[in-house]
């Protein structure tokens, strides 16, 4: 194509010199300038960038990680090339995973797992990163599409997670088609979580964190199943309903409280519940509040992977208030969670030896500076006062939440072991004998 | 409870409540508690028939009792509408209550998920939450199905989205 332009440029260039009424120069001139533009965007044409082996800090403008590995330099990063190391499943690629999937893809993180069961609908061009030519296509292929094109040195993992009409996950080229809330689904999942091939010398399981960006109750609870069960530390993010408030939070097996431990928080709206219309299951979004949520969900996941600042716990974000309650919660030693209550005693055990560590850690740290006093005389009686709180008491139990915070459901009630009514009919305790029973019934 | 009509909150109470907080992955455990759901399931559909408000069928699809079909049916204007229903015991359950799908109504009510979940949110799922592990299946479909059929199904006939089975038979052979 660009030889074909270029000899039109010639032509026209002839066609001018030939010429011989002047006044019509200007309009070849235009011409020539168009074809000029058209030259200019064909060699700007798609180029896939090659891999690169090392992360390199030189700063020239083609180098992808000259800006990120500027964050070394800058002193807030220690080893920034160690997030080719990570890997990170998401589950949900909707309006928060898939701005998250792409915000570390250009981060340069290792692996990136992606679950879906979805397909692209114009209905999500609401939101960011999908695209109208990308409808019809499931979400995970749509996103391997993409974020591999913007970089291809990530290695990328879709698990498509499709409802089949048995529930059974059947493989498909080298996606699944399951659903993780049933029990094969969840094998499914589990094994993906553990599967180590990326990083056979990592300790724990295949991935380093799991963020859950999907849309609804019952993934969340499976989520949270599958990371008690595999200790795996993950994050949780939400976007409400009505599009104006959002929350992340970080879920440490043991340490922190699961999802089970207390029903789930929810930022409130701020405004008079009543005033809101709920009606069918179509909930409202904003491609502002899913890109905070993300944004806020991502920036946690790299302070978390590349150790620096401070790691919140739980984050809300209220749109309509600007406002964003933070909070941390305790385990709840009568968890629902089986899991969950292991993984506590596990903890608790643990303990003589984390507090030896951090003791170490804090000696070693102390050392090398001899207290001397930093002003000889100090006439005003100025005094430094730590001004940090005591350690517990910015952790707050379930039942006292900090203001604009709320339940979304309500707490199983306290089970009273009272009499048991025995039906008469029902005193048969076979299963088959039931299942025949029931099956008489249904046959009438 | 408030809001539930007397019919629905007298029904309600005459269901068996279970005892065994256990999900398919829980060995002998959900042994235990499929026989509980065997005996609210036939508690329920035995007092459906006594009282002359039979509505559904049900049956579990494997050995393990993981996966359930059958149909369940609306009465409007004289006329029955029936429809396949079908659900799978989640991994976390009895904390979450199992997705009640009606495969035939996909896309023909925006009152329902993808893949013809109905939507439970505000009516069903709090319920569910405060009585773990005691509800099982008998009581999702009680508290459940039954008022989103109620008020979903005149709707759906009434705006044209769903056709008795005899108007559509009539209409195709004209």
């Amino acid at each position: 194509m660009e030889a074909e332009l270029k000899e039109m440029l010639n032509d026209l260039e002839n066609l001018k010199r030939s010429l011989p009424d002047p006044s019509l120069h200007s309009s070849i001139d235009e011409l020539q300038l168009r074809v000029q533009h058209l030259t200019d965007l064909a060699k700007s044409a798609p180029v896939r960038r090659s891999k690169v082996k090392d992360m390199s800090a030189e700063v020239v403008d083609s180098n992808p990680y000259s800006r990120l590995m500027a964050l070394q330099r800058m002193g807030i990063v220690a080893n920034y090339e160690r997030i080719r190391e990570f890997s990170v499943a998401i589950v949900g690629i909707g309006g928060v995973g898939s701005v998250a999937a792409e915000m570390l893809t250009r981060c340069g993180v290792g692996r990136l797992l992606l679950y879906d069961y979805d397909k692209v609908e114009l209905a999500n061009m609401n939101r960011l990163f999908f695209r109208p030519e990308q409808v019809g296509m499931t979400k995970t292929d749509a996103a391997v599409q993409t974020l591999s094109d913007i970089n291809p040195d990530v290695v990328l993992e879709a698990i498509n997670l499709m409802n089949s009409p048995n529930g059974v996950g059947s493989e498909l080229d080298l996606s699944y088609t399951l659903n993780i809330t049933t029990v094969e689904g969840f094998e499914t999942f589990m094994c993906s979580l553990k599967n180590k091939t990326f990083r056979p010398e990592k300790e724990g399981n295949g991935v380093d964190l799991v963020l859950s960006c999907v849309d609804n109750y019952e993934a969340r609870m499976v989520v949270n199943q599958a990371c008690n069960e595999l200790n795996q530390t993950w994050m949780e993010s939400g976007v409400s309903e009505d599009a104006v408030s959002g929350h992340i939070q970080l879920l440490i097996p043991g340490e922190t409280a699961c999802f089970a431990c207390v029903p789930p928080l929810v930022v409130a709206s701020g405004v008079d519940e009543r005033t809101l219309k709920r009606e069918g299951v179509c909930a409202a979004s904003l491609p502002t509040t899913m890109g905070v949520v993300a944004g806020l969900l991502v920036q946690n996941t790299l302070k978390y992977l590349l150790k620096f600042g401070h790691v919140s716990r739980y984050l809300g974000y209220n749109a309509l208030k600007d406002y964003f309650p933070t909070m941390e919660m305790k385990p709840n030693p009568q968890c629902p969670n089986a899991a969950c209550l292991e993984r506590q005693k596990e903890y608790i055990l643990a303990k003589p030896a984390r507090e030896a560590e951090a003791k170490a850690k804090m000696e070693a740290e102390a050392l090398p500076t001899t207290e001397t006093p930093l002003h000889a005389d100090n006439e005003w009686n100025i005094s430094v006062v730590d001004d940090s709180l005591p350690e517990g008491s910015s952790s707050q139990s379930s039942d006292t939440l900090p203001q604009g915070l709320v339940h979304e459901l309500p707490a199983a009630e306290e089970y009273k072991h009272a009499s048991t009514v025995e039906q008469p009919a029902s005193s048969a305790d076979d299963l088959d004998e039931l299942r025949r029973q029931l099956e008489a019934l249904n046959a009438v | 409870m408030e809001g539930w009509d007397k019919t629905t909150k007298s029904t309600l109470t005459q269901i068996p409540l279970l005892t065994t907080k256990a999900g398919p992955r829980d060995g002998a455990a959900w042994t235990q508690r499929l026989k509980e759901e065997y005996k609210a399931l036939i508690a329920y559909t035995s007092m459906n028939k006594a009282n002359d408000n039979d509505w559904f069928r049900i049956s579990a699809a494997n050995p393990e009792g993981t996966r359930w079909t059958g149909k369940c049916w609306y009465i409007h204007n004289l006329l029955k509408y029936e429809f396949d229903l079908q659900f799978d015991i989640p991994v976390t359950y009895p904390a979450t209550a199992p997705e009640l799908e009606l495969p035939q109504l996909d896309g023909k009510t925006h009152k329902m998920y993808r893949g013809g979940k109905i939507c439970l949110t505000v009516h069903f799922k709090p319920l569910w939450a405060k009585n773990c592990p005691r509800f099982g299946i008998a009581h999702a479909l009680c508290l459940g199905l039954a008022p989103w059929l109620a008020a979903e199904i005149p709707i759906l006939v009434d705006s044209g989205m769903i056709k008795h089975k005899d108007d559509v038979a009539s209409s195709s052979e004209s």
